[in-house]
């Protein structure tokens, strides 16, 4: 007999193009639509056709957002995915598939489920991905009834016959599943919430593009680079109810300097990318900081160098954004952790963007931007939109020196003066100076906005108690999830954690947590770039680092280990 | 027709280019065909990149976007779409356009914005001292190319009658009144206007004078079909002596902005639907 009370990880193997997507993307909502927490996250090869991916659904009784390695349930497409997945598959986790087209070996421990022959059954094998939902929720036990209507409602554009051919697929794979379920004695014990159903579901991808339309942001030209990429689809594809100018740049280095020409045009525009893309960009960055036009950028990182791991997951480009561009001047990096906090920081950086005019920068990674899971409508908080730009008067200056530092930026066409921008140093009138006086001070301007943005910067997020805890876990981006849920795990009293979503610059008030206590810094790269930025910001001694560096998210179990073993 | 005088700087200015540079001329065009067409300062934006040519925005009283080298043509396209009420004219040097920027320039025509791209073509890197420009001449000695330029030269306009551009012009600085009209009908074009111009630098570029342009070049006359596009690449494939006037002129192909946007609101009067942007969070139960 095998229990599973509380948390079941069930993963869908195949190669690309097998349905394993549709077949998570069905589940996912049923399960939402259930009550059911569910978290989902993908991982897949660099390629259009075939290798071997797999997609991981957690169901929970509480809210999680984060990847374990264990494998309770494994639906198998094909005779890859045992091997793919060897080292995460152990004696306790069932495996499902077509035996003829999954086992390799004689001695394969598969529960058969024949596809192939339901197929026949139904008259195409269109509809086996059904069918494996079907089985997969016969197995949980959960309620057949709301997977037909969901079938309903979603194949209502297709037909009578369609939808009648999909519920005759959902009703053969759960009684199958129901079957397969007594027959190995499985029982599954989730809890549903009253709550989850009305939730949102989203990936982090979604969750930062509907943080940049709720930022006003009416302008994006980017160049594809996973997993940058999924933002520049995202605003395509709500471009014309959003009305934002969408264009493919020929280069990164195109669209950096067609976002700032859009800003300097009284637009609000995003750039995206990834590590190698945003390389490209870096003169632009210093641009943007000289002509002190704002400029919001999107990393989605991925493992390098160089090409590195094009669908992986690393955090390895914090100081690549940290330092790029030549020259000195101010900027932010913010890095979300969870689903509100995406919606929340896309919109902080572009006001901190346009406030301060300055480059702003939002670094997520392939694992947070792919995850998905269910956010209430209520926690995604909307921030009010304040627009930056002054009407000028026919003696506008675009520098004039002022105590903030802050020149009030006005736009070409909106008012009686003229505004021009300049890559060169500068005078107050924009125009190119060489007056070392001149130099200090437009230089130290810039540079003194740097003290306004650190007293704004947003506070880290407690996790346990931090006041009370010897040792303290800091991390930041998207390890938020796993730090959460193996801190709970491991239920050591000496240890609290805290979260950045602000990397830079670090807020002063937040020093406090850190002083008298052990820091262990746990980030996805090898050389701990995060750790070594806050012992240069808060002069702190960093007892241990946690890394990772392999392409894979940190798993719940990986952490647990480590938590428990630090001393 | 406006004053000229409106794109005048203010006062005295402290000049960056070398007496009888090629240069002056061109600013005095561009402010001529400005106010020859009744358009506002206060509406023109100038793009430009760095280098001697791309200081020009310095020395008239404009909107401009000074930025880096190679860069003057992104900005002018976004700046384009962000606001299509505004005259962009993006204005640089050759090396700045068709070197460093050469990537852009292709991508740029494409697009088919509506902006005029004036680039300063005096086959040389002013700025830097001299070296090989994309334009060089091959042959042509510089602190670089110690034994004389070994590569072909960049053809700025087959290339962009190549990729489509719908106004191909060359013009002489060394003519204002025939200049200036190429000019004006290059910013009353609409779509992507390449206009080159020779421009002689007395400094770095002994070989390309203006006496050089002068007896090099001859002027399209009026039988010129502007329609004729093989006809067009013909001419500006000959060397020997180079056609001066525009080469080619395309109407009626819809410039990028009309494309991308389904209407002509400057973006900074936008503000977000609050009721749409409800209802796609809405749309994620
Ligand atoms: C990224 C970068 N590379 C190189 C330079 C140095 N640089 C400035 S202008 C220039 C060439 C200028 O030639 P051109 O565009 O023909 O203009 P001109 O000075 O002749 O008018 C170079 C190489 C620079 N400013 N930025």
């Amino acid at each position: 007999m095998k229990r599973f009370s509380g948390d079941i990880s069930i993963v869908l193997g195949g190669a690309a193009g097998q349905g394993v997507q549709t077949v998570e993307a069905l589940l996912v909502q049923v399960l939402k639509r259930e009550g059911y927490h569910v978290f989902a996250i993908k991982e897949y090869m660099s390629r259009i056709r075939g290798g071997s991916n797999s997609t991981e659904i957690r169901v929970t009784n509480t809210r999680r957002s984060a990847y374990v390695r264990r494998i309770d349930l494994l639906l198998a497409m094909d005779k890859d995915v045992l091997p793919h997945l060897e080292h995460r598959i152990t004696k306790d986790t069932i495996v499902l598939g077509e035996r003829e087209k999954v086992c390799t070996v004689t001695k394969c421990p598969v529960v058969n489920i024949p596809f192939t022959q339901f197929a026949n059954e139904l008259g195409n094998p269109l509809y086996t991905s059904t069918v494996a939902v079907g089985v997969t929720l016969g197995m949980l036990g959960a309620d057949s009834k709301v997977f037909e209507d969901y079938l309903r409602e979603h194949f209502a554009r297709k037909g009578e016959d369609v939808v009648a051919k999909n519920i005759e697929a959902a009703q053969k794979g759960y009684t199958f599943g129901k079957h397969i379920a007594y027959d190995a004695g499985l029982e599954v014990y989730i809890k549903r919430s009253a709550t989850v159903k009305d939730e949102l579901l989203l990936d982090g991808m979604e969750a930062v593009g509907l943080g940049t339309l709720a930022s006003g942001c009416n302008y994006i030209s980017s160049y594809p680079m996973s997993p940058g990429t999924g933002l520049l689809t995202f605003l395509a594809t709500h471009a014309e109810k959003f009305k934002v100018v969408v264009d493919q740049a020929e280069d990164e280095i195109a669209a950096i300097n067609q976002g700032l020409g859009a800003w300097y045009a009284g637009a609000r525009a995003v750039v995206t990318t990834s590590g190698g893309g945003f390389a490209l960009m870096t003169e632009g960055i210093s641009l943007s900081g000289m002509i002190e036009t704002p400029i919001v950028v999107h990393i989605g990182q991925r493992p390098g160098p160089a090409t590195g791991l094009p669908t992986r997951t690393e955090q390895a480009d914090l100081n690549l954004v940290l330092y790029a561009g030549h020259g000195e001047f101010p900027r932010a990096i913010f890095a979300p952790g969870t689903l509100e906090e995406a919606y929340l920081v896309m919109q902080q950086a572009f006001h901190i963007a346009d406030a301060y005019q300055i480059p702003v920068f939002v670094l997520t990674d392939q694992y947070f931007i792919d995850a998905v899971t269910s956010v209430a409508a209520s926690a995604l908080q909307k921030r009010p939109i304040e627009r930056h730009i002054v009407e000028t008067k026919s003696d506008y200056q675009r520098y004039v020196l002022t105590k903030s530092g802050i020149s009030p930026r006005g736009i070409p066409g909106y008012g009686e003066g003229l505004v021009g921008v300049d890559s060169d140093e500068h005078d107050e009138a924009a125009h190119i100076t060489e007056s070392a006086t001149m130099r200090l001070a437009m230089h130290e301007k810039r540079l003194g906005k740097l003290q306004a943005i650190t007293a704004g910067a947003l506070m880290p997020t407690e996790i346990g108690d931090v006041a009370h805890a010897d040792i303290v876990v800091v991390t930041w981006g998207s390890n938020y999830g796993v730090v959460e849920e193996a801190l709970e795990l491991v239920g050591r009293e000496d240890m609290a954690a805290l979260h950045f979503h602000q990397v830079y610059p670090l807020p002063e008030k937040a020093k406090k947590f850190l002083s008298k206590k052990k820091i262990v810094v746990m980030e996805n790269n090898a050389t701990g770039q995060f750790a070594n930025l806050l012992k240069l910001e808060y002069g702190v001694a960093i007892s241990e680092n946690i890394l990772k560096y392999d392409g894979d998210p940190f798993s719940v179990e990986e952490v647990v280990a480590k938590l428990k073993a630090c001393v | 027709m406006i004053d000229k005088k409106l794109y005048d700087m203010p006062k005295e200015t402290d000049m960056a280019w070398c007496p009888g540079c090629g240069n002056f001329p061109i600013v005095n065009i561009v402010k001529m065909a400005l106010a020859e067409l009744d358009i506002m300062p206060q509406n023109v934006v100038i793009c430009s990149g760095i280098g001697q040519a791309a200081k020009t925005p310095h020395y008239l009283r404009v909107n401009y976007f000074n930025g880096l080298h190679g860069r003057a043509l992104p900005p002018a396209t976004a700046i384009k779409l962000a606001n299509p009420e505004l005259t962009v004219i993006a204005e640089s040097g050759d090396g700045d356009t068709y070197g460093e920027g050469g990537n852009h320039f292709m991508h740029t025509i494409r697009r088919n914005p509506d902006i005029t791209n004036i680039v300063h073509n005096n086959m040389v890197y002013g700025l830097t001292k001299g070296q090989a420009s994309p334009t060089s001449e091959k042959g042509m000695q510089t602190p670089v190319q110690v034994g004389g330029v070994v590569m072909e030269p960049f053809n700025p306009l087959t290339t962009a009658l190549s990729l489509g551009a719908t106004f191909v012009a060359r013009v002489f600085a060394g003519d204002i009144m025939q200049s200036k009209e190429i000019i004006k009908a290059a910013i009353q074009h609409k779509g992507y206007a390449l206009v080159d111009v020779f421009q002689p630098c007395v400094v770095f570029n002994k070989q390309n004078t203006y006496q050089w342009f002068k007896q090099n070049t001859y002027y399209l006359d009026e039988a010129h079909d502007k329609a004729d596009k093989l006809k067009a690449i013909t001419l500006a494939l000959e060397t020997q002596s180079m056609p001066l006037g525009i080469l080619y002129q395309e109407t009626g192909r819809p410039s990028y902005e009309t494309l991308v946007r389904t209407n002509t609101t400057p973006l900074y009067q936008q503000e977000v639907n609050q009721q749409v942007l409800k209802e796609l969070i809405e749309s994620h139960r």
